[in-house]
């Protein structure tokens, strides 16, 4: 009797919760994620699900400050080579294994160890971990690393449950179990992640759905059509030329962000055989087609002004960003100078590579008239992103239009791209001093001392110019109405903190 | 009978092999590597390293397509590279899907096309058959991909009267998801529809030229129990062969299809793993597909033999 | 893609030995084609776009690759009839222009597959034996693999151009040929004359230029009519999916895949490439049927 009166009662208590809050939130993303593993995954839109799905060890604000999440507190050491974390107590993985200072020894062990991660290079500074108490933590370093917080704030400090990893190995990602707000339900291939609530969460009042429903919707114009029928509560992505209609619309509404990645044009500067080439040996080229490229129509005629134009790693609004080089204003009179300086006064040609996507042909076509005005004549291969990627590598390519998704420490947007052999260093750009001012950047936790690297790193590279930076997309996301309490972050994850639908 | 189909297996068997070493080529001559995709952005070398080791991407061709055969004997298909998921779970998963768009589409075109071609083949040379035929051929024209854009904006976008997109199993909510399925269904079934007309209108006059029909009106039966009963049920054999060979068209259409309307079946993974270079999936449903095209031409041929009396007597 | 009118098995080999057709086929089949509205209609749909593909260079009409971002996605007016695209280009100009590419890749890589498919067809079907095996059996299991998917995998193999949407729109039509022709050749093989020629001793050249070449031509004529029309489809799918014609030079399919982006502000954009698509596919088809019912001797 007293067993059926509490069932009755809770069937009715979750039958108010029900009423209460909407039950379910739907949440439309550009692509299907990859595989569901923290230290596996790669994509962009996996990271959003992992929002939801796994709780990191600290969090970002929309300021990029570093706040507590499944780390309470921490401290660093002196010399910056010790970083003492507390952890917050009573926490468990959707499995409920606890989640205690052992958790996080070997969840980082993990992502330097386990040989399919993608994760080593972030957490590539990491010593050694010592377990303190159940929760306290150190974690050791060889040698200061500023970066090492920003990375803890992303995939590298989302903690799994070390019993499910164990159990799974690398197929960890086909139920992955964290211990964030929500739990995995289920998954069909590129047509829904679904995920319930965690009712054990550590901060459960905050979340108000039962479950999240992410699905994966490729075209811009089928996304939309689908909040506008109400089959979505949200969009991630809305295109930019849809801007002006979403904001005309009463029952729909727009949140924005400029995000912290870049968009350029990447040469090759010294990437095998093709990288001796007019373009990639004479700087006073590069010069010239930054000098032809209207970068404010740029924003204008493609993005409608949502994306805002951008001269270096960093968008202008970014405390790292170089006041002192501001973006160029157009001169095509200055281009074709720069131009008839290196011996090219009847013209050149350029072929630049870019993904074979309609916003990036769109692009570099406005980017290609533009650079003709000043005798320049760009032809446009387009590729599909896989071919291109290898081409990229393998320094097959004069020039191509790339960009990057951005990363909260300064470091992840620069050091990788523009220091001799760094993994991503296509451009195969070798420049001491910018090898000593980056690397120095990286060990330095002073702020100022920080800035004053990348400053003097920004000069140098400004006149060598191995990557024309472009523009600096913006997040954009429309929303039903009826959703409350959504705050934008630079990073273009969908926190649902808060979120709520008022009925 | 069981000895014809036996026969068409046997010769089916060089066939499969030759499209699997055909898919397999292909799959390496893709530019473009899958590791470097998979590696992510931050393409961290030891790890490319591991994975070029754990995908065998480093042994000689031929042991890697032994390898690959060696699993599709055994009913393994190998894994995604990009979600890790086993290959025969993801088309387990695809397969009902496109059986379902294809099949609603096909109902559409058996009931528009075969009462269009009978309509046309007893009114040959009217202005009626006329308009069915150049109607026929328009359908047979339109880019199905287009006329799904436009229906996207006009039904879904304009009037909101259907889902833009999307899928809903059947078991689900049975009503929603054949909405949802409605457009898509109706754009793949368009061109199906045109070709099934044309079939059962030069089906019907040949059958209308026949002795046997002819005797049927001498016979003085009515004109409509003529084409209906004596006429159509001759025409059919052929057509039910045909539809047979479309069925197994049909889920090929369903490439562009699926990826207009965003649809998680056989077409949108097979198109979205070739441009991931997920080579497993890839070669895993071409070679599902193939099959399938296979085993549907011998149910076509078995069932003209069935279908045939004369041939049967053979 | 998937449906073409005339799939081989009802281009059954038709006109072997007519007499008549053999003695002065033209007048016959002109006149008959004449008196076929149809075809005379698709002939027309097809003479339209074919002039427009020539005369591109010299109608009265814009540049197709001069953008104007003062009048992006602007609605169709007096002075862009057909209104402007995302970056300020007029659209009539790059439907005209575009007309081109759309015909050579129908034209060219149906040349593609018959350059192929014929020689392997007849290489097939009139030596038999272990010639017919290899050439069968590659044939069918390329048949078994889906068209647009093969053509897909191709093209993204040879890189996104429209010449390599050709080679792969071509080599994916070969086997539908390599089939036809093998069918046909068979059927002429057996025949008496044939069985004569060889009885008298006349080389395998001359039997074959003399009374199987033209026996297999009219059917092949007509299904590389209709393969045009699909193979016009299938470089415009491509394009649509990235894969084929290179900006900023205009195709219909790479119009559609940039207008997809702007359907609701700017449906125009995918308006006008769609029905180019459809009425010069549908003149092929047209054009097509009407040649067979010319060129079938049962109708008589």
């Amino acid at each position: 009797m007293t067993f059926r009166k509490t069932t009755l009662l809770a069937a009715l208590l979750s039958a108010t919760a029900l009423s209460a809050q909407a039950a379910d939130f739907r949440f439309a993303l550009e692509s299907d994620p990859d595989i569901l593993d923290p230290d596996q995954s790669r994509t962009f839109v996996g990271r959003i699900v992992y929002t939801a799905l796994c709780d990191k060890l600290v969090d970002i604000t929309p300021d990029l400050e570093i706040v507590p999440q499944l780390a309470t507190e921490w401290s660093w050491n002196d010399e910056g080579t010790a970083l003492t974390m507390t952890l917050r107590e009573g926490v468990t993985f959707h499995d409920g294994t606890p989640f205690d200072a052992e958790a996080v020894a070997a969840n980082i062990e993990r992502s330097q160890t386990m040989e399919e991660s993608r994760r080593k290079s972030e957490v590539a500074s990491i010593t050694g971990t010592e377990v303190l108490g159940p929760h306290q933590i150190r974690i050791d370093l060889a040698q200061p690393d500023a970066t090492l917080l920003a990375q803890l704030a992303d995939r590298a400090g989302m903690m799994v449950s070390p019993t499910a990893a164990a159990e799974a190995g690398a197929d960890f990602g086909l139920a992955p179990v964290c211990s964030g707000p929500y739990k995995f339900e289920e998954r069909v291939a590129q047509d829904k992640i679904v995920l319930s609530k965690f009712a054990e969460y550590w901060n459960a009042g905050e979340f108000h759905f039962d479950t999240v429903t992410y699905l994966p919707i490729p075209d811009s114009t089928v996304r939309l059509a689908n909040l506008q029928s109400g089959d979505v509560d949200a969009i991630n992505r809305l295109a930019a030329t849809d801007v002006a209609q979403v904001r005309n619309d009463p029952s729909l509404k727009v949140e924005e962000a400029v995000s912290l990645g870049y968009q350029g044009i990447t040469f090759n500067i010294g990437n095998g055989e093709r990288g001796d080439n007019p373009w990639g040996n004479d700087a006073r080229l590069r010069k010239a087609l930054e000098l032809a490229i209207d970068r404010n129509a740029i924003n204008q005629v493609v993005f409608e002004g949502t994306a805002p134009a951008g001269n270096q790693a960093f968008p202008p609004n970014s405390p790292w960003y170089d006041t002192s080089l501001p973006v160029p204003e157009r001169d095509v009179e200055a281009a074709k100078a720069l131009l008839a300086e290196a011996g090219y006064e009847n013209g050149i040609d350029l072929e630049v590579q870019a993904p074979n996507t309609p916003v990036n042909l769109q692009l570099m076509q406005v980017i290609q008239s533009m650079a003709a005005e000043a005798g320049i004549n760009i032809s446009i291969t387009s590729k599909e992103f896989a071919t291109m990627l290898s081409d990229q590598t393998a320094g097959d390519f004069t020039a191509s239009q790339v960009g990057w998704s951005g990363r909260v420490d300064p470091d992840g947007n620069i050091h990788q791209f523009m220091t001799t052999d760094a993994g991503l260093n296509d451009a195969k750009y070798s420049n001491e001093e910018v090898d000593r001012l980056l690397d120095e950047a990286r060990v330095t936790t002073d702020m100022a001392a920080r800035k004053e690297s990348y400053d003097a790193a920004a000069k140098i590279l400004n006149e060598d110019k191995p990557i024309i930076y472009l523009y600096h997309e913006t997040w954009i996301w429309a929303l039903d109405d009826a959703i409350e309490g959504f705050v934008p972050y630079p990073d273009g994850m969908f926190r649902l903190a808060g979120v709520t639908k008022s009925e | 009978m069981l000895s014809f189909v036996a026969r068409r297996i046997v010769i089916a068997i060089p066939t499969v092999i030759l499209i699997s070493i055909f898919v397999f080529g292909l799959q390496k001559l893709l530019p473009g590597d899958p590791i470097l995709a998979m590696a992510g952005e931050e393409r961290d070398p030891e790890t490319i390293a591991f994975l070029r080791e754990k995908y065998r991407m480093n042994d000689p061709v031929w042991v890697q397509y032994a390898t690959w055969i060696k699993g599709v004997v055994t009913g393994n298909l190998g894994i995604s590279l990009r979600t890790n998921q086993p290959v025969t779970e993801l088309i387990a998963q695809k397969l009902p899907v496109t059986i379902q768009l294809a099949l609603m589409a096909l109902v559409f075109a058996l009931v528009i096309g075969i009462p269009a071609g009978i309509l046309s083949a007893v009114k040959k040379g009217t202005i009626t058959d006329y308009v069915a035929n150049v109607v026929a051929l328009s359908g047979l024209s339109i880019p199905n991909f287009w006329l799904g854009i436009m229906l996207i904006l006009l039904v879904a976008v304009k009037w909101q009267a259907l889902p833009a997109s999307g899928y809903v199993p059947p078991g689900e909510d049975l009503w929603l998801s054949l909405k949802t399925m409605l457009m898509p269904a109706f754009v793949l079934g368009t061109a199906l529809a045109a070709t099934l007309m044309r079939h059962t209108r030069s089906a019907m006059l040949g059958v209308l030229k026949s002795d046997y029909v002819r005797t049927a009106r001498a016979k003085g039966l009515a004109e409509r129990r003529v084409i209906l009963r004596h006429a159509f049920r001759n025409a059919l054999t052929p057509i039910v062969t045909l539809t047979a060979l479309l069925f197994g068209e049909l889920i090929a259409g369903a490439v562009l299809t699926e990826q207009i309307f965003t649809i998680p079946g056989f077409g949108k993974l097979v198109v979205d793993a070739v441009f991931n270079r997920d080579y497993a999936v890839v070669q895993g449903i071409v070679l599902v597909t193939a099959m399938g095209f296979i085993v549907m031409n011998i149910l076509a041929d078995a069932a003209y033999f069935v279908l045939n009396p004369r041939l049967r007597k053979q | 893609m998937m449906a073409q009118p005339a799939t081989p098995a009802t281009l059954k080999p038709q006109l072997m030995t007519d007499p008549v057709l053999q003695k002065r086929p033209e007048n016959r089949v002109w006149k008959k084609f004449r008196s076929h509205r149809s075809a005379m209609l698709g002939g027309l749909l097809v003479g339209l776009f074919v002039l427009m593909a020539v005369f591109a260079p010299i109608l009265p009409i814009p540049d197709p690759t001069a953008t104007d971002w003062g009048a992006v996605r602007q609605a169709p007016s007096a002075a862009h009839w057909l209104g402007t695209d995302e970056i300020g280009r007029d659209v009539l100009s790059r439907l005209v222009w575009g007309a081109q590419a759309s015909l050579l890749a129908g034209v060219i890589s149906v040349g593609i597959a018959v350059a192929f498919g014929v020689p392997m067809g007849i290489l097939a079907g009139y030596f038999g034996g272990w010639t017919d095996g290899i050439i069968s059996r590659c044939t069918e299991a390329l048949l078994a693999v889906p068209f647009l998917i093969l053509a897909i995998a191709l093209a993204a193999f040879l890189g996104p151009s429209l010449t390599n949407a050709m080679i792969a729109i071509g080599l994916s039509a070969t086997p539908v040929f390599v089939r036809l022709t093998r069918g046909q050749v068979i059927s002429v093989k057996a025949e008496d004359f044939v069985e004569g020629a060889h009885a008298i001793g006349l080389s395998t050249p001359k039997i074959l230029s003399r009374y199987i070449f033209p026996n297999i031509l009219p059917p092949v004529l007509v299904q590389a009519t209709l393969t045009i029309a699909t193979a016009i489809i299938a470089e415009a799918s491509l394009s649509f999916l990235g894969l084929g014609q290179q900006p900023p030079a205009p195709s219909w399919g790479s119009m559609l895949n940039t207008a997809k982006n702007f359907l609701s502000q700017a449906p125009w954009m995918a308006m006008w490439p769609g029905i180019a698509i459809f009425l010069v596919v549908l003149g092929f088809n047209l054009l097509g049927d009407g040649l067979r019912d010319a060129l079938d001797p049962r109708e008589h």
